[in-house]
């Protein structure tokens, strides 16, 4: 789908160098397709981002989750909360 | 009520917030600065959040432990912030008739946060240097 927004955080966003970044993912994409992605896009931040969770819709997602259009996605790193 | 503030936890009034005359223990937990990491020196860590996900995660987290024991108030509040050594980042208070479910699902709740709740801490080290804690990353 086009114009998928993802959110970025913490050691991510910092790797990216964006809190956010908008993607154009073929129909059907799912949250393995968005990693891959986003490894392919920022090689220098591939082992990170292969530690991050998604979460859709503010919800941890699994790997063959769809990704709906106009859903709340975020990459979450490792948290270290508490 | 929410569960994510900017300025100072206090403990006491955290505590107050789940007691009820019903309730014969009540267990805290402050998660507080430390000086060190593996032997360097920290000064002081940053937090961030993905505030809305936090927000639904802690009140989940509250819930399921209210479900899981037999416990009769749970309060949760984390601090987004930039926390020197000796500050408190996470308080937790807990109440229930007796003392077992009171430690048992106050340990729960920590561990819970720890987990699955998005926020993230920054060290700053007494030489200058910053770095996100990402647990377990490659």
């Amino acid at each position: 789908m086009s114009g998928l927004r993802v959110r970025l955080f913490a050691g991510a966003r910092d790797a990216v160098g964006a809190t956010e970044v908008e993607l154009d993912l073929p129909a059907g994409a799912t949250v393995a397709d968005l990693l891959d992605r986003l490894r392919a896009d920022h090689p220098a931040a591939a082992d990170l981002i292969s530690a991050c969770r998604v979460a859709v819709e503010r919800e941890f997602a699994e790997a063959g989750a769809a990704l709906p259009p106009g859903a709340e996605v975020a990459l979450i790193p490792p948290v270290s909360g508490g | 009520m929410e569960r994510l503030l900017t300025g100072p936890i206090e403990m006491e009034a955290l505590a107050a917030r789940v007691a009820d005359p019903g309730a014969g223990a009540i267990v805290t937990f402050a998660g507080v600065t430390r000086n060190e990491t593996d032997g360097r020196e920290v000064v002081s860590l940053g937090y961030e959040a993905y505030p809305e996900m936090a927000e639904e995660k802690l009140a989940e987290i509250e819930a399921e432990a209210l479900r899981r024991f037999p416990v009769r108030a749970v309060a949760v509040l984390h601090r987004l912030a930039t926390l020197d050594v000796g500050e408190v980042s996470v308080g937790i208070a807990v109440s229930a008739a007796h003392r077992p479910a009171a430690f048992e699902a106050c340990r729960f709740v920590i561990e819970r946060i720890k987990h699955d709740v998005p926020i993230w801490k920054r060290e700053i080290f007494a030489d200058g240097t910053e770095s996100w804690v990402h647990p377990g990353e490659c």
